[in-house]
């Protein structure tokens, strides 16, 4: 707006200065918005576009790979070509070895998971509601929660054998700290002003627990749920790499000593394709049970 | 409902007595914040409690609400009793519905149809199934009245409850809230900083200066008031004498109160820590 504030102080334009020049200034100064189109992002047929940019660029680079096989820059002890992984990949699922793989590593991770997510959870809750809880719990969780799980195998071993109990406990331990600390600090970060509702309303210790403490609670439990499901295939993989003789990371492992790349590619799309489904399973449950969060 | 049994809060009401105060005292640290607090409120009286900043009056509101084991004193209040905060303090995680009916006693069923009877009557019958965090300011207030209003206080606290809304909302809230007063006729104490509300409203004016009540009036006016009505413009006078505002401060003649009336307000949070033990 300078033509505005200009005008007046310029009693006289020069010579110089034809008169349209301040006009020019009073146009440059405003300017004609764009109205009444929707912003790309929110328009169906862009989205759909987008996804199919997403999936050509995996498509690009695993054709790719498979070119650089068949011309022989990739030779198949290095890296099998993506073509002959989906043949073994077959042939392993039909003669029965990738479903009986699949089912010891599923049945590793829901054990680990089914324990260590209450547990994580009970400890949160002890912690995050009373004081004695949180003196006896916090200080030695947040402590122990700085040991790499990994450097517990020998200890475990020690006590628990060699058997699924070593492959568990790791899991358990390894699930349990990422669900415990964001749930206890989502628990202790409630409003405090839903803590005074509640005595006004007069409500149960138990209501308080159920109806404010958990659901409050519940976004920084599921941040914790999707950490300890992603570190939870992270140490499947490695105890049943280190020692096992079930389960994808035993195909892998075995495979290794044959120098057969095809199969071990073949376990690690297992890994990464389950790791994805359980991670989406996480997602839509976070926007089932947070759908009240504005913006979902 | 049931009331926390605080040392303060044996006894009960006498015949028409909803509330007795008797010599409350209630001290942060050095700092004595009421100092021998005397009131009676009868059944369906509406009081309003006016103060400046630090004055006392939230703090002698959380008191009659039972949130504050810290005071001193005689302390009877009836054991229905709500209160409305100024911000609507609705659990994000459940329904309008299931937010007005927490917590109540009895069967599911009669609780749904209390909270829509009390959702109706605020004018929110619609809204019943919607999440709170899609309600406006005023909407979010009228669900959380509903709330206290289900469970049907001889007590109703309303502190600075219209605090947080602009001015067109804060006007029909006002009759809101006399429509419902008249219809179930609960005691009322207001907390405002607003004398105009409190003239509006209320049947009797309180002043709370230094943690002492320094006036005690009755507003002599009935069925729709008027703000040139000679009484009330006298006792508005009077009031804002009373809360230092003097003749030639006054002369504005709308002293709109803003969004944040209180900012000195002894914070609530703060409170809490003194409250609760940790």
């Amino acid at each position: 707006m300078t033509a505005v504030t200009d005008a007046p102080v310029r009693p006289d334009p020069p010579a110089a200065a034809p008169a349209e020049a301040p006009t020019d200034l009073a146009t440059a100064a405003l300017e004609v918005l764009p109205t009444g189109r929707a912003p790309a992002a929110d328009r169906p047929l862009h989205r759909r576009l987008r996804g199919v940019e997403r999936l050509a660029g995996v498509v690009l680079l695993v054709g790719l790979w498979e070119i650089a096989a068949r011309v022989g820059w990739l030779r198949p002890d290095v890296l099998a070509r993506p073509s002959t992984v989906l043949t073994v990949g077959v042939d392993l699922w039909r003669d029965g070895t990738l479903p009986a793989a699949l089912r010891a590593s599923l049945s590793r991770v829901a054990w680990g998971l089914g324990i260590g997510i209450p547990v994580g959870t009970v400890l949160a809750v002890l912690a995050g509601l009373s004081r004695i809880g949180d003196d006896l719990i916090d200080a030695n969780v947040q402590m122990l929660r700085f040991v790499p799980i990994i450097a517990l195998q020998p200890l475990l071993i020690v006590w628990l054998g060699v058997g699924e109990e070593v492959k568990i406990t790791m899991i358990v331990v390894g699930v349990a700290f990422p669900v415990y600390v964001n749930t206890v600090t989502a628990i202790k970060g409630i409003d405090p002003r839903h803590h005074e509702l509640a005595a006004v309303l007069g409500l149960r210790r138990s209501t308080v627990v159920r109806r404010i403490v958990l659901p409050g609670a519940l976004a920084g439990f599921l941040v914790g749920l999707r950490l300890a499901v992603a570190i939870a295939w992270l140490l499947l993989v490695f105890a049943e790499t280190i020692n096992a003789s079930s389960g994808i990371g035993y195909l892998i492992s075995r495979a290794q000593v044959f120098f057969q790349t095809d199969v071990i590619v073949v376990g690690i799309v297992f890994y990464a394709v389950l790791g994805l489904v359980a991670d989406a399973l996480v997602r839509t449950a976070e926007a089932r049970l947070l759908r009240w969060q504005p913006g979902r | 409902m049931t009331a926390p049994t605080t040392g303060a809060h044996a006894g009960t009401a006498t015949a028409d007595g909803v509330v007795t105060v008797r010599d409350l005292h209630r001290s942060f640290g050095d700092r004595e914040v009421l100092r021998g607090l005397d009131l009676d409120l009868r059944a369906g009286e509406f009081v309003a409690l006016l103060g400046r900043s630090g004055s006392g009056k939230s703090t002698f509101l959380r008191a009659l609400a039972g949130l504050d084991p810290g005071v001193t004193g005689h302390l009877v209040v009836p054991e229905a009793r709500a209160v409305v905060f100024q911000d609507p303090r609705l659990l994000p995680w459940e329904r309008v519905l299931t937010n007005v009916v927490l917590g109540l006693d009895g069967t599911r069923r009669d609780a749904v149809d209390a909270g829509r009877a009390a959702l109706a009557e605020v004018g929110l019958a619609g809204h019943a199934a919607d999440w709170p965090k899609t309600l406006s300011g005023g909407e979010a207030q009228r669900a959380a009245l509903a709330r206290a209003l289900v469970r049907e206080p001889k007590l109703l606290l309303l502190d600075e409850p219209f605090g947080a809304l602009d001015a067109l909302t804060r006007i029909r809230m006002h009759v809101l809230v006399r429509r419902l007063h008249a219809r179930h006729r609960p005691a009322v104490l207001l907390v405002t900083h607003d004398v105009d509300e409190a003239l509006l409203l209320a049947d009797r004016i309180l002043v709370l200066t230094d943690g002492r009540f320094s006036l005690d009036v009755a507003v002599e006016a009935t069925g729709d008031r008027h703000r040139d009505d000679p009484h009330l413009v006298a006792l508005r006078r009077t009031l804002l004498a009373e809360l230092g505002i003097h003749d030639e401060e006054a002369t504005d003649p709308v002293p709109a109160p803003t969004t944040d009336p209180d900012p000195d307000r002894p914070d609530h949070d703060h409170d809490h820590d003194h409250d609760r033990p940790t």
